[in-house]
């Protein structure tokens, strides 16, 4: 206590120099909102950096714990997702929605198998019946028309390709409506042609070309490609040769569209047809 | 000694008040704002005791601060500035030391010898206090420049005032 006494009387200077110092910057502090929001800003800079560093150490002491964790976890995950897949692939249910009245239902598929050098092309997916895929169902996938699912087996279809001699499908021209069959001449992989359009239909490089939905198997709209050039053929008519808008070198995912009222139309046109 | 205590009583009034209704209001260029009322400090007896310098430091900081509504900034400036002045005493004493009975004064040490003196305590009150004031060490030499250009003007008007208010 003596000491500590010797002491103060010793630097008493000093002290008293810190101790008003302090008092002075207590009042600083309390009385301007600046230097008062500077001053927090440091603390918490402070504050923070040592937090996060504290952290970083914990975490990379904790890294081998979290290492087993995740493995586990992935091991949980790797399990499920396989049982999933296989009563997934079993057995995929279709919600078709009567209060919405949804036309067309889509179904996603895969290409498996894929050719673009015969003269008969055909392209198999990775799903079939149980996934509610039939034949004479419409393919398509972002780009446009790809083809018509020919056959079906429980897992897998055969799909008759846009590059298909004997594959036809019922066209139009956007702009007028002119509509006609679209066919493949067995050549480039990137042309088709859309023939028995009438020859004074003016006809623009450019003009996009799609599906008339006259048959049940599309719907109206799908893209097949732009018009390249025309040229009459068999008298009255023009052909058109059409660039398609379906890289087929290079599909992937496609969808297969169902008409949910394929039925109820083909019921009716029969009985049209049988009277 | 009696007669030391009501005249720097008084002194320290003035001084405030001058600096408030005066050279607050001057303001060269947004710049430069001289600040003579540390005079009081810088015309302290020699024999003033350490912790005394201190608090009439503070006090006389205060006081401005009040005015200004600065609360802090002034007074920082000059207990720092009060804390250094023994130091700058002893560094800058002459040869044979102070005489008793003598006061730090133009008219007791010459010209030069207050120069010296006043100009370091200005400059470490400047420095302080425009520091504070800023209170970041961003634009540092913008802020230096302020410190410097404003010790030059407070050292011209107390220099002055040594010779037309602060006669013998």
């Amino acid at each position: 206590m003596k000491n500590l006494f010797r002491f103060i009387l010793k630097y008493h200077y000093i002290i008293l120099f810190l101790v008003i110092e302090f008092l002075s910057f207590v009042i600083l502090y309390q009385h301007n909102d600046f230097h008062k929001a500077s001053f927090l800003n440091f603390k918490y800079a402070v504050s923070g950096n040592m937090f996060r560093s504290f952290t970083g150490i914990k975490d990379y002491i904790a890294l081998i714990e979290h290492n087993k964790q995740l493995a586990r976890e992935n091991n949980r995950l790797y399990n499920t997702i396989d049982r999933l897949r296989s009563v997934s692939s079993e057995k995929e249910t279709e919600v078709i929605d009567t209060f919405l009245n949804q036309h067309y239902f889509y179904i996603p598929a895969r290409v498996i198998n894929n050719s673009i050098n015969k003269q008969r092309n055909f392209i198999t997916l990775n799903k079939g019946s149980n996934h509610g895929i039939a034949p004479e169902m419409a393919v398509i996938n972002n780009e446009g028309l790809v083809g018509v699912v020919k056959e079906v087996s429980p897992n897998y279809a055969s799909v008759i390709s846009v590059l298909n001699h004997d594959y036809a499908v019922s066209a139009k021209i956007k702009k007028n409506g002119y509509f006609g069959p679209v066919t493949w001449d067995g050549k480039s992989h990137e042309k088709v042609f859309l023939s028995e359009i009438p020859h004074h239909v003016n006809i623009d490089e450019g003009d996009t070309i799609i599906t008339s939905g006259y048959s049940e198997m599309y719907p109206e709209g799908i893209l097949i490609g732009t018009a390249l050039d025309y040229g009459l053929k068999g008298g009255n008519f023009l052909e058109i040769e059409v660039v398609l808008s379906t890289d087929f070198k290079k599909l992937n995912y496609v969808q297969v569209v169902r008409n949910t009222r394929k039925k109820e139309l083909n019921q009716l046109e029969n009985e049209t047809f049988n009277d | 000694m009696i007669k030391v205590l009501p005249r720097n009583i008084l002194r320290f009034i003035i001084l405030v008040l001058v600096q408030v209704m005066v050279f607050n209001n001057i303001q060269f260029s947004g710049y430069i704002n001289p600040y003579i009322y540390i005079l009081f400090i810088l015309l302290l007896p020699f024999e003033t005791p350490g912790a005394i310098t201190l608090i009439l430091a503070f006090l006389l900081g205060f006081s401005v601060d009040v005015f200004t509504e600065t609360y802090g900034m002034h007074a920082i400036a000059c207990v720092f500035m009060a804390f250094t002045r023994p130091y700058v005493l002893q560094m800058i004493a002459p040869r044979d030391g102070y005489e008793a009975g003598t006061f730090p004064r133009v008219s007791y040490y010459g010209f030069t010898w207050f120069m010296k003196y006043s100009a370091i305590l200005i400059f470490a009150h400047h420095l302080v206090l425009f520091y504070v004031e800023v209170y970041r060490f961003s634009n540092f030499f913008s802020t230096f420049l302020r410190v410097i250009l404003s010790a030059v003007f407070s050292l011209f008007f107390i220099i002055i005032s040594q010779y037309f208010v602060f006669r013998k």
